[in-house]
């Protein structure tokens, strides 16, 4: 059977909504074969008229449904339609034997009043359904002028972040098997200690429409692929796991021999280590953050507490904040939307402005906050794009796209040597804040005790818990080694995940609290 | 109840299923909806209503398996999701341990009602649930000039299942559920804004507590002002009925037959070993009426029973489903907990801070995370020092630290007062002994 034919016949993309056989193809410069971000002049068909096909919509429905959302008063509405279709194949025990194919689809009404806002979704796109739940959304709005949505313009996206080469859609299982038997086959072979291994492949396909009652309109196709290795391993009847990632937004050609090798090697290597670490003496200590994950350090202490609807509500230990310095000067934290293949990166988010990269703090002073559509019209300022929701499930909020710190000044040796006694920290699972007390936490899996300025024993599991503000005043040194950790970081916040790199060159915090025996 | 012609659709999905290649089948059918209304002093700030379905189906196609979702369930898609499913799943590798339970294992019906829908939460008209959500707000707002915001919330929502198998289980579920919530935030020291809440969740309307929701999350905010870390040591732990669950999720999870078929487990080998105090008893009690978790059977069919976890800190039972019984080698029990009761003691929170001379309470946890091999922990918490029987300072930007089974054996008493509308019934904990770092 050739490919195409099996595409036909065998592969579950076909299964969704429509006959169209991708629509990688209707938004100009998605598919190309070189890999480049600019995109062409040369366009085909609209990506927002063929979104509309595929939907089975017409202009005269969003037309209808805008007019139902707005009724009651609202002054904006916007409509967002969603088809994700998505696969994971698993392999355990040595066997890839376990896969899971999901398809969602359905549409969103957000009306907005002021700062309420009014939410409904439906799963069957008719046009009764729409107007249904445009009506229920509306209900937000009480009274008011009846605002008279403009036509719809579609807006062409003049990059395009994350263009694919081989679409998931065209991808049948057989194809991916062989990747997680060989991450498998390199994890057991880099160690005898190695007892278990399970390993899978995430792919996801998403194709977006987004219209609204200012008459922007815009199609984005969104792939995402994640390829994760956990490691069981065992030394003399204690037994330690670890796990890697690699997460992008790529299509088949993130799978790669190398991939593979670099997360059999890392799951390895992050187990392994475990079996001699210690838990370190607890207390308040020097931490020195290793370059890459550590990034999860900006996104807890300053990341949530900058997402503009806390500070719209005034309960951010930040909301006060804005224009001050409160960090050293070497200091720029950045939130960026527009790496190419990041997870985090957006053509347009979702709710219409188009994806960018915005400082929160610029030599050591609170540039801005991380805005939606909803907090930018509070402060009467340009949305940075960061109205991100999970699915057409939920109304968009300020989230958080790829977090980093800009490269330091110094060596990370020079940091190292320069602390008497603490810990050096590199490998997370995970983190938590208190927007309003400004406390947050990150656990690390592992790391090492700094004693006379030298990386000694390894340690492992234990939480840090600091205070945002004070822990960014705390931070002395930045290097440059500047690095963004392409794990498969999400974020949970009111129910919505999303997924959030970070990013941090190795810098040292002169004191945070560290779990450990007292 | 999930509506006649969903469930012929699911049955009809399964004969397609069957003739077109599966030896075996099993299809769900899930539908939901949701409400939500969000007021941020007492003035509407968010409002969300949804309804959805959706089908699932587990393959089981020449010794291989796979299992396939969709929400698009007009036939003739569903006909080519599953034609496409049966010709995917073949592409895996045989996996001999996927079989459906054997049928004696399954509920046959016949049991009581276990009252868990309430279709007076549906039919309550929106205006009715966002005057609730502001009576809430009401009682925090201007108590208190340090106050910032306060936000209150109603929520509710039903969820319906309906599960077939081909070898001969069908059976349906449904569950209603309502809940009031308040945040509120307050000027603090310096620029903290330190804030708190408190929620109340019910099956049933009638039954949902509506007083004391706000002017207790304005108490739990306005006691917070001032937290600050103390001295580094070993402090007997008390940790009060909204967070001590939290505890008892890795032993959770350090009992499924997944954790211990993949050798992740800090419990593996040790059933029938003594892992906590004499004080740790807990006992799975499926057929509870009215009781969130309730259920006759469990996600395989399977019917659930009565089950002793741990008996005075002897572990008693894993959770092993078919499947991983199948590869252990071994008899499988059921696939989960359902509702979990901690045996209580004699007195509740503040009864058993008062009997304290120096101890931390712990009345919330932030972060950190338990390794499922070993069960070394380590989170970050807030909460108050307890000096001679009283909360005096409260405490923030700590960490307690440890190992789980370390930490059960060290449980010296138990309260009476687990919060009544939660799955997992965990009272007031006292541990002696426990790390925990700060200065």
């Amino acid at each position: 059977m050739d490919r195409r034919k099996f595409i036909r016949t065998g592969s579950l993309a076909l299964a969704g909504a429509v006959a169209a056989p991708t629509l990688a193809s209707a938004l100009p410069g998605t598919k190309v074969e070189a890999a480049t971000l600019a995109v062409p002049e040369t366009g085909n068909k609209g990506g927002v008229a063929a979104a509309m096909e595929h939907f089975g919509v017409t202009e005269g429905d969003l037309r209808k449904t805008m007019a139902a959302a707005l009724e009651k008063g609202g002054d904006y509405a916007d409509l967002f339609f969603e088809h994700t279709f998505s696969n994971s194949v698993s392999l355990q025990d040595g066997a890839v034997n376990r896969s899971h194919s999901n398809i969602d689809f359905g549409m969103g009404v957000r009306v907005l009043k002021g700062d309420q806002t009014g939410y409904a979704y439906i799963e069957n796109v008719t046009l009764s359904e729409m107007v249904n739940a445009a009506r229920t959304a509306a209900r937000i709005a009480e009274g008011g002028a009846t605002v008279n949505p403009v036509a719809l313009t579609e807006k062409r996206l003049t990059t395009n972040y994350y263009p694919v080469t081989t679409p998931w859609e065209e991808v049948v299982l057989k194809e991916k098997t062989p990747y997680l038997q060989k991450l498998n086959d390199r994890v057991f072979a880099l160690d005898k200690r190695v007892q278990k291994v399970s390993a899978w492949l995430n792919d996801s396909t998403s194709h977006v429409l987004f219209c609204n009652s200012e008459g922007v309109s815009y199609y984005d196709y969104r792939p995402m692929v994640t390829l994760v290795a956990l490691c069981i391993m065992e030394e003399n009847g204690r037994f330690e796991n670890g796990h890697a990632a690699r997460a992008y937004r790529q299509g088949f050609e993130f799978l790669t021999r190398d991939v593979v090798e670099l997360i059999a090697r890392e799951a390895v290597e992050r187990t392994a280590i475990l079996f001699q670490a210690i838990k370190p003496k607890g207390g308040e200590m020097p931490v020195v953050m290793g370059a890459g994950g550590s990034g999860i350090l900006l996104h807890e202490a300053i990341g949530h507490a900058f997402e503009a609807d806390f500070n719209r509500k005034n309960v951010s230990i930040f909301s006060d904040q804005l224009n001050k310095k409160i960090c050293n000067e070497h200091i720029h934290v950045v939130d960026d939307g527009t790496i190419p293949f990041n997870r985090g990166s957006v053509n347009v988010d979702d709710d219409g402005t188009p994806g960018q990269k915005t400082y929160i703090v610029r030599e050591g002073v609170l540039n801005s906050f991380l805005h939606d559509r909803v907090s930018a019209r509070h402060y009467g300022l340009p949305s940075t794009g960061n109205g991100r929701r999970e699915s057409f499930r939920h109304a968009p909020m300020p989230r958080m796209r790829a977090t980093y710190m800009e490269a330091g000044n110094v060596k990370e040796a020079d940091i190292i040597a320069s602390v008497k006694n603490g810990i050096f920290v590199d490998n997370f699972t995970n983190g938590q804040v208190q927007i309003g007390a400004g406390d947050f936490t990150f656990f690390v899996k592992s790391g090492y005790l700094i004693e006379n300025g030298k990386l000694t024993r390894p340690i492992k599991d234990v939480n840090i818990i600091g205070n945002g503000p004070k822990a960014l005043a705390d931070i002395t040194m930045v290097a440059d080694n500047d690095a963004i950790d392409n794990g498969s970081w999400t974020c949970g916040k009111n129910g919505q995940s999303c997924p959030v790199p970070c990013g941090m060159p190795s810098a040292l915090v002169s004191k945070l609290t560290v779990g450990g025996e007292s | 109840m999930i509506a006649n012609e969903y469930k012929e659709l699911a049955r009809w999905a399964m004969e397609q299923a069957l003739k077109n290649g599966c030896q075996a089948a099993k299809v769900s059918l899930n539908q939901g909806s949701n409400a939500s209304f969000e007021l941020r002093d007492a003035k509407m700030d968010k409002l969300q209503q949804s309804t959805q379905s959706r089908m699932s189906l587990f393959l089981y196609v020449d010794d291989r398996y796979g299992t396939y979702s969709t929400n698009r369930l007009e036939k003739g898609e569903l006909e080519r999701f599953i034609a496409n499913g049966i010709e995917a799943t073949r592409y895996l590798a045989k996996d001999e341990a996927r079989v459906l339970p054997d049928e004696a294992r399954y509920y046959k019906g016949g049991k009581p009602d276990l009252q868990l829908m309430d279709p007076k939460v549906g039919a309550l008209h929106p205006d009715e649930k966002v005057a609730m959500a502001r009576a809430v707000a009401e009682e925090a707002m201007g108590k208190d000039p340090r106050i910032i915001s306060v936000e209150s919330s109603y929520g509710d929502g039903d969820s319906l299942s309906y599960l077939i198998t081909s070898n001969g289980f069908e059976g349906e579920t449904a569950n209603s559920w309502c809940s009031l919530a308040a945040s509120v935030a307050v000027r603090g020291e310096g620029e903290a804004r330190p804030s708190s809440y408190w929620y109340e969740s019910s099956l049933y309307l009638d039954k949902l507590i509506r007083e004391g929701i706000g002017t207790k999350a304005l108490e739990r905010t306005l006691r917070k002002i001032g937290q600050r870390k103390t001295q580094s040591g070993k402090y007997t732990m008390v940790v009060d009925p909204m967070n001590s669950a939290r505890l008892l999720s890795p032993l959770l999870s350090a009992i499924a037959g997944s954790a211990l078929q993949q050798k992740n487990s800090f419990l593996l080998d040790k059933l029938g070993q003594k892992v906590g105090s004499d004080k740790f008893t807990l006992v799975d009690e499926p057929h509870l009426t009215g009781a969130p978790g309730a259920r006759y059977f469990d996600g395989e069919g399977v019917a659930t029973e009565r089950r002793v976890v741990f008996h005075q800190g002897v572990l008693k039972t894993y959770y092993i489903d078919t499947y991983n019984a199948k590869k252990m080698d071994t008899e499988p029990t059921i696939s989960g907990p359902s509702v979990l009761l901690m045996e209580n003691g004699e007195k509740d929170l503040h009864g058993l801070v008062a009997d304290l001379n120096r101890a931390i309470l712990v009345t919330g946890f932030n972060g950190g995370n338990c390794n499922s091999s070993t069960g070394d922990f380590s989170y970050g918490i807030e909460g108050f020092l307890v000096e001679n029987g009283t909360l005096t300072t409260p405490l923030a930007e700590m960490n307690v630290t440890g190992n789980m089974i370390d930490l059960w054996n060290k449980l010296v008493e138990t309260g009476n007062d687990p919060r009544p509308n939660s799955s997992l019934r965990v009272p007031t904990l006292v541990f002696e002994g426990v790390d925990f770092s700060g200065l």
